[in-house]
């Protein structure tokens, strides 16, 4: 582009934001909503529901290991569309950027971005940049929405559990939020952790293939796992026994946990998912989620009761019982 | 992982809540004197799987819970000056002070940042030659050598921006005093785990030899916690009175006399008050004559009275006379989202466990 650093300028309007939009996002997100470069996107009728969603990522630092900003701004909107059974179809991506940010941070995260969208097989249909002097952003902020289309007779809801269903998790927590941190407070480990940031879409296509009258389905984010149980625990009014054996932590993020005081059951993920489904489907669909790379470490975590209604127990390593609460106060800020 | 998951198998565990069930005949109070005790106790569900005539009550040791009003207004008006990063651990940050708390003064525009180690002062001071730097110095005896190591740094690179707000504690003083109080009838201690690793276990046979109760320094995990209990089962069972060590792969009798030595090279022993138990002989430190110019006591603020919230019970529930169930703002007012005493904040703090651990 001819320039190292994001001028106020890039965001102008005027000729610099043409050309940014031409040299740095076009050449990677062709197709023919988003060529005609209109004020909005075209978008075909369609028959089925529509889904649609919103998020903005503030992430610090934006590379980290096994991801970065970019590819987290498309994994976390393709997987809330995917979390309600919708097949995730289009994006948009709106840049901001804090002035004097390294053009060649930006190509590294828009290839990213390019990469992931690519993965999810999506599309980047609509956009925008806007650039902010220096110190009124960190670097660079983005906001991606996205719409998808609900299969018909599919309908997942965090209001849907019933007593007797099996509570499935598809493998490791805690990895993303270990990793942010370890990467921010700059922690040595012995082997490498990675974020377990991933678009879900795929996977989740396969469970609904093989089982679809699975009940809801929750990406623990922020808060963890302990946080979206309850939510579902809560919205359809039941009471849920989880064993904490069945839950699987890597021995990096117990460490980090035991040094920093931290409980993994409240730690963000970006690629993991909870789906409680009736309890007589619960084999087939741990083994479709087993068949696909991103469930491998699939485990049923865990029961519906009628007991205890809205609260969530957790069966201790050595037989105890506690509750697992929601997350209280926050644990770190801008992990995603 | 290795030293972790051994120490948490179930098959283990039942085994030894098998012998206590059978060693212990009758009613019995025993105090977990830490912080992270209490957390660990809830994390498991130890108090359930225990008999019930063996009753857990948890004792002063949460830094941030004894940390008295005083010092926390004191560090809120040190973050009030222009000149000043405050520089403390994140427990600290939202603990109220009598009308702030630093998570508020943060939001309002102050320099305040959190870190995990004493040493990470020492970097941000070089890295802000034009303002005073101030460290506010909470914790017991584990922490109190790193915070004497990082003093030691700063004199040695003559940083002249390095202050240290000095509220740490020392645990048996404490145990001392709640043994003198006829309010607080305990029948045996889970001593400290990583307190004892600094201080051995001498310190504390004044609790076997004046006060004639069992005490067992215990480790963290919950098989290390399920053994401790048996063992003071035991000793109250057979009417001895010992000072044990549970957690003998960790703690040695004679402490870590290099870590002592240096705590004692920048400090000298002091009273310190602590939110419950008030002023206790012999509790804390202060800064040895050489080393005054690091106190940042000497730095001119206007603090407020300090105040605390009437119907707040946190005293009592430090000294173990009451549970945080017996409190009238617990869950209804107090909760970890706007916390009114210090137990709600910490994760140590008993309030919190009891909030977040029991229905």
């Amino acid at each position: 582009m001819g320039v190292e650093k994001i001028l106020l300028a890039h965001g102008s309007g005027g000729r610099l934001t043409h050309d940014l939009i031409h040299q740095l996002l076009l050449p990677r997100f062709q197709n023919p909503f988003l060529l005609p470069l209109d004020d909005s996107a075209r978008i075909p009728n369609q028959t089925t529901q529509v889904a649609f969603t919103t998020d903005s990522y503030v992430v610090n630092p934006l590379f980290f290991p096994g991801g970065d900003i970019g590819k987290l701004a498309i994994c976390g909107t393709v997987n809330d569309l995917s979390m309600i059974g919708a097949t995730p179809a289009f994006l948009s991506l709106s840049l901001i950027i804090e002035e004097g940010f390294p053009v060649s941070e930006l190509e590294r995260i828009l290839s990213s971005i390019r990469d992931t969208v690519e993965e999810a097989k999506v599309q980047i249909v609509t956009g925008d940049i806007k650039v902010v002097e220096h110190g009124a952003a960190d670097k660079l902020f983005i906001n991606t929405a996205g719409i998808g289309w609900i299969r018909p007779g599919i309908h997942l809801s965090g209001m849907n559990a019933k007593p007797g269903d099996r509570i499935l998790l598809n493998g490791f927590i805690g990895d993303h939020e270990i990793a942010i941190l370890s990467e921010r407070e700059n922690f040595k480990f012995q082997g490498e952790l990675k974020s377990d940031c991933a678009p879900l879409n795929d996977l989740i296509q396969r469970m609904l293939d093989v089982s679809p009258s699975i009940r809801c389905m929750r990406d623990p984010t922020r808060g963890g796992l302990a946080t979206a149980l309850n939510e579902i625990a809560s919205k359809s009014k039941v009471g849920m026994v989880i064993e904490e054996e069945k839950i699987l932590i890597r021995e990096s993020v117990k460490g980090i946990c035991e040094l920093l005081g931290l409980d993994p059951f409240y730690l963000a993920n970006e690629g993991k998912l909870i789906a409680i489904c009736p309890e007589g489907e619960t084999d087939r669909l741990l083994e479709a989620m087993r068949s696909h790379p991103l469930g491998r470490e699939s485990e049923v975590i865990g029961r519906v009761v009628d007991e205890h209604p809205q609260k969530v127990v957790l069966r201790t390593l050595i037989g105890g019982h506690r509750i697992l609460d929601m997350l209280t106060g926050g644990q770190y800020p801008r992990i995603c | 992982m290795k030293f972790i998951d051994e120490f948490r198998d179930g098959g283990i565990a039942r085994g030894l809540i098998q012998k206590i069930e059978k060693s212990s005949s009758r009613p019995i109070q025993l105090m977990e004197v830490c912080g992270t005790h209490t957390v660990s106790i809830f994390r498991y569900g130890i108090r359930k799987l225990i008999p019930p005539q063996i009753q857990l009550i948890s004792g002063p040791g949460c830094p941030v819970c004894v940390t008295p009003n005083s010092d926390i207004d004191y560090a809120i008006a040190l973050s009030r000056r222009k000149d000043v990063i405050l520089v403390t651990f994140g427990d600290m940050m939202r603990v109220p002070g009598s009308t702030s708390s630093l998570l508020k003064e943060k939001a309002e525009g102050r320099d305040i940042r959190v870190v995990y180690s004493s040493l990470d002062a020492l970097k941000i001071a070089e890295e802000n030659p034009d303002k005073k730097v101030v460290f506010f110095a909470i914790g017991f005896e584990t922490t109190s050598p790193t915070i004497a190591v990082a003093i030691l740094h700063a004199k040695e690179e003559r940083l002249r921006n390095l202050f240290f707000l000095n509220s740490q504690k020392k645990i048996p003083p404490a145990i001392f005093t709640l043994l003198q109080s006829k309010r607080v009838k305990i029948n045996g201690f889970i001593l400290p785990g990583h307190v004892s690793t600094i201080i051995g276990s001498d310190p504390y046979q004044f609790i076997a030899k004046e006060f004639f109760r069992p005490a067992v320094i215990t480790g963290f995990e919950p098989l290390d916690i399920l053994q401790g209990i048996w063992m003071l089962v035991r000793q109250i069972e057979e009417g001895r009175a010992e000072i044990e060590i549970q957690y003998k792969r960790v703690v040695h009798k004679e402490g870590n006399p290099l870590a002592l030595r240096k705590v004692l090279e920048v400090f000298e022993i002091n009273q310190a008050q602590w939110r419950g138990l008030g002023w206790i002989p012999e509790s804390g430190y202060r800064f040895k004559a050489s080393f005054q110019e690091l106190d940042a006591r000497n730095l001119y603020v206007e603090v407020e009275t300090p105040r605390e919230h009437p119907e707040c019970k946190c005293g009592e529930v430090l000294q173990g006379i009451k549970t945080p169930l017996q409190c009238r703002l617990f869950r209804i007012v107090c909760n970890p989202e706007n916390p009114v005493g210090p137990c709600m904040v910490s994760v140590e703090g008993t309030c919190q466990a009891y909030y977040k651990f029991q229905s």
